[in-house]
């Protein structure tokens, strides 16, 4: 992937100084990172290392002790939810296993949030949330369905739907492959890819599925010791000399992945 | 830093044997009913031209009005040609495209008069599987009962000893406060009723019949119903959805044994005990309230109480309490075992346990009236 370069490129989430603790636990300190308009980005990182925590932060879930986030512009510690509606600032979040809420339909899921629009009405709700399910890649009738009469990997793509409703620019996706079958794993990464190059989604992923950063990953940031170690590419990570980077892009995993990668890509390419 | 949206822009003028349409502004979803109701003016027996180069924002909900707009024309046989997009919207416009759903109506069979006694008919097979399932677990029970006298060390005593205070030493207060009031209620009813005939004294009577035949222990079997019959369900049924039973069979370990027989012996000997003390307490709020209302004192009350009530009357409780004990151990277990793996039945069957166990301990009170006025008891 041939990306412009780091100084033309629109800078959609811009961290600075981030400081998060829960008691004497320092989960963050010092953190920056910026992220771009228009890509994919994996957070990677051992387990525990805050990568749910910087998610949460950044969407508003989770108060960070010190430091500043922007989102496009806009400091999202300090404005207030309607400033920051009326500025056109909006994402989704897909949150593990979907969290669909188990008394409405999978349509009706996907409904809730296009139900703050004013003046919407009902029947063209219904059929936008119906294009949002199929974009989501569920077939018609899951619209009818409830979220327990589901399969895991449906009532991810149903999450998706739902985090997609507003047509946000930018979506927090938190281990969306955990839990699937390598098949069902691969046909969510494509639909990741899919939705971001073609709605110019702004995509923060975190993940543990080294398949996933080689098959969609614009960039990859590694946390570590309480920061954001390094950011780079796929290419970038290998030559990064720290015991737990290297273990990770060099362990038996990774080659793995980077052989399925090279065998799966290898005949195609003329 | 984004402009206060205007509604877009929308005109339609006639070129030859085409129609143009151009749109300005800002194509969003706050202003799609609209856009799509000034879509649906287009008319679908010519081809349409869309300029799009006004467009400042444009969505989804955009490409959505313009994709059905495209099949319209499409069915009609006519041709959408859209002009003056960007790269952006372009990608969007296929991609949305490509998910048009296409609704599947599923028709609804009609209900027809067979499928309606089909139906009651299904509703009766199932109630009674349920009360095979409820009979099955009762033999389940019991032969574990038998089988831990033969083996007591099988036998889990310390859980038998923690479910008796659960169900029974921690719902004495409950219990008893309840019973206190009903007989102060009776007591107070019964003597307003009474003193127009001269009879007060006859009050003792209405309030230990009352309480040692019926209320005592039906209500003590409702409260615990509603406290015990959800614990159940609620810590088995948790225990299922976590695969921890499943988890006990693979290790060799017996559920029934574990889980049903120290749950469901405890209510049967704590429930008797609970009534027991109802009875006492619903008698001590009678007497209290027939001595300030109607100035029987407590030596006439109680004088009048030992004369005057059958000892059957005391029996025929007690003999319930066990039945109720059963009835409601069995139910609340069972419901525990329906629970899937999802935290929604978990709920609906907790619930529907609690309901379950009041209504099958009420059946089972009124075939027991049946049987003792049988009997001429
Ligand atoms: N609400 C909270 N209260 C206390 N500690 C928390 C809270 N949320 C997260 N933590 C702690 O922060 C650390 C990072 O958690 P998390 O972001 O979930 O890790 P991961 O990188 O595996 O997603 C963990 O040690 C966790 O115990
Ligand atoms: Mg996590």
């Amino acid at each position: 992937m041939n990306q412009p370069n780091d100084t033309d490129r629109e800078v959609v989430i811009s961290i600075r100084g981030l400081r998060n603790q829960f008691g004497s636990q320092v989960v963050h300190d010092n953190l920056d990172l910026d992220i771009y308009r228009g890509e994919i980005i994996g957070i990677v990182g051992g387990s525990g290392t805050g990568k749910s925590v910087l998610l949460r932060t950044i969407a508003g879930l989770n108060r960070p002790k010190a430091g500043s986030v922007e989102v496009l512009g806009i400091d999202v510690l300090n404005a207030h939810q309607d400033g920051r509606a009326d500025a056109g600032v909006n994402w989704g979040v897909m949150f593990q296993d979907g969290a669909l809420f188990s008394s409405l339909t999978v349509r009706e899921n996907v409904e809730v949030p296009m139900r703050t629009v004013d003046g919407l009405d009902p029947q063209l709700r219904r059929a936008l949330a119906d294009l949002k399910i199929s974009m989501a890649g569920l077939p018609y009738f899951a619209g009818d369905k409830y979220p327990s009469e589901l399969s895991g990997g449906m009532r991810k793509r149903a999450g998706l739907a739902r985090a997609l409703a507003l047509d946000p620019q930018i979506v927090f996706l938190d281990e969306p492959t955990a839990g699937l079958d390598p098949i069902g794993a691969a046909d969510f990464d494509q639909l990741i890819l899919g939705l971001s190059r073609s709605l110019g989604l702004t995509v923060f992923l975190v993940t543990h599925d080294l398949d996933t950063l080689h098959a969609i990953c614009d960039r990859i940031a590694v946390l570590a010791e309480k920061r954001v170690l390094v950011t780079g590419t796929m290419q970038d990570m290998l030559t990064v000399d720290h015991p737990w980077v290297h273990e990770y892009f060099h362990g038996v995993r990774a080659r793995a992945a980077l052989d399925t990668k090279a065998a799966a890509s290898g005949p195609t390419k003329d | 830093m984004i402009p206060p949206m205007e509604r877009p822009d929308f005109q339609i003028s006639l070129i030859d044997a085409a129609q143009r349409v151009t749109i300005k502004g800002a194509m969003t979803l706050p202003h799609a009913t609209t856009t799509e109701a000034d879509f649906q003016t287009i008319a679908t027996d010519r081809d349409v031209h869309l300029d799009l180069s006004g467009v400042t924002r444009f969505d989804t909900s955009a490409a959505w009005i313009i994709a059905s707009l495209d099949a319209r024309l499409k069915d009609a046989g006519q041709t959408l040609e859209i002009n003056g997009t960007s790269e952006e919207i372009k990608s969007l416009l296929r991609s949305v495209t490509a998910a048009m759903p296409t609704p599947t109506v599923v028709e609804q069979p009609k209900m027809t008069f067979m499928d309606w006694v089909a139906s009651i008919g299904q509703s009766m097979a199932s109630a009674f599987m349920y009360l095979a399932e409820l009979v099955g677990f009762l033999g389940l029970f019991l032969a574990r009962l038998v089988r831990s006298l033969r083996h007591p060390k099988d036998f889990r005593l310390t859980a038998l000893f923690h479910h008796c205070e659960e169900v029974g030493l921690k719902a004495v207060p409950i219990v008893a406060l309840m019973a206190f009031l009903i007989g102060v209620v009776l007591a107070f009813q019964g003597s307003t009723q009474l003193k127009q005939f001269g009879a007060e004294v006859f009050v003792v009577d209405l309030i230990a019949i009352s309480i040692l035949r019926e209320l005592g222990i039906l209500l003590t079997s409702i409260i615990v119903a509603g406290r015990t019959a959800s614990a159940f369900t609620a810590a088995i049924g948790s225990m299922k959805m976590r695969e921890e039973i499943d988890a006990m069979a693979s290790l060799g370990l017996d559920p029934a044994m574990m889980l049903f027989v120290p749950r469901i012996l405890a209510l049967v000997i704590m429930l008797p005990i609970l009534g027991l003390i109802a009875n006492v307490m619903g008698l001590l709020g009678g007497g209290l309230m027939a001595w300030i209302d109607l100035g029987i004192s407590p030596a006439l009350f109680m004088t009048r109480l030992v004369e005057g009530t059958d000892i059957n009357h005391v029996i025929i409780g007690m003999v319930k309490a066990p039945v109720f004990a059963l009835i409601i151990g069995v139910v609340g277990c069972h419901a525990g075992m329906q629970v899937k793996s999802n935290a929604e039945s978990l709920g609906r069957m907790t619930s529907s346990a609690v309901v379950a166990a009041i209504f099958a301990v009420i059946v089972a009170d009124a075939l027991f009236s049946i049987f003792f006025a049988g009997i001429g008891m």
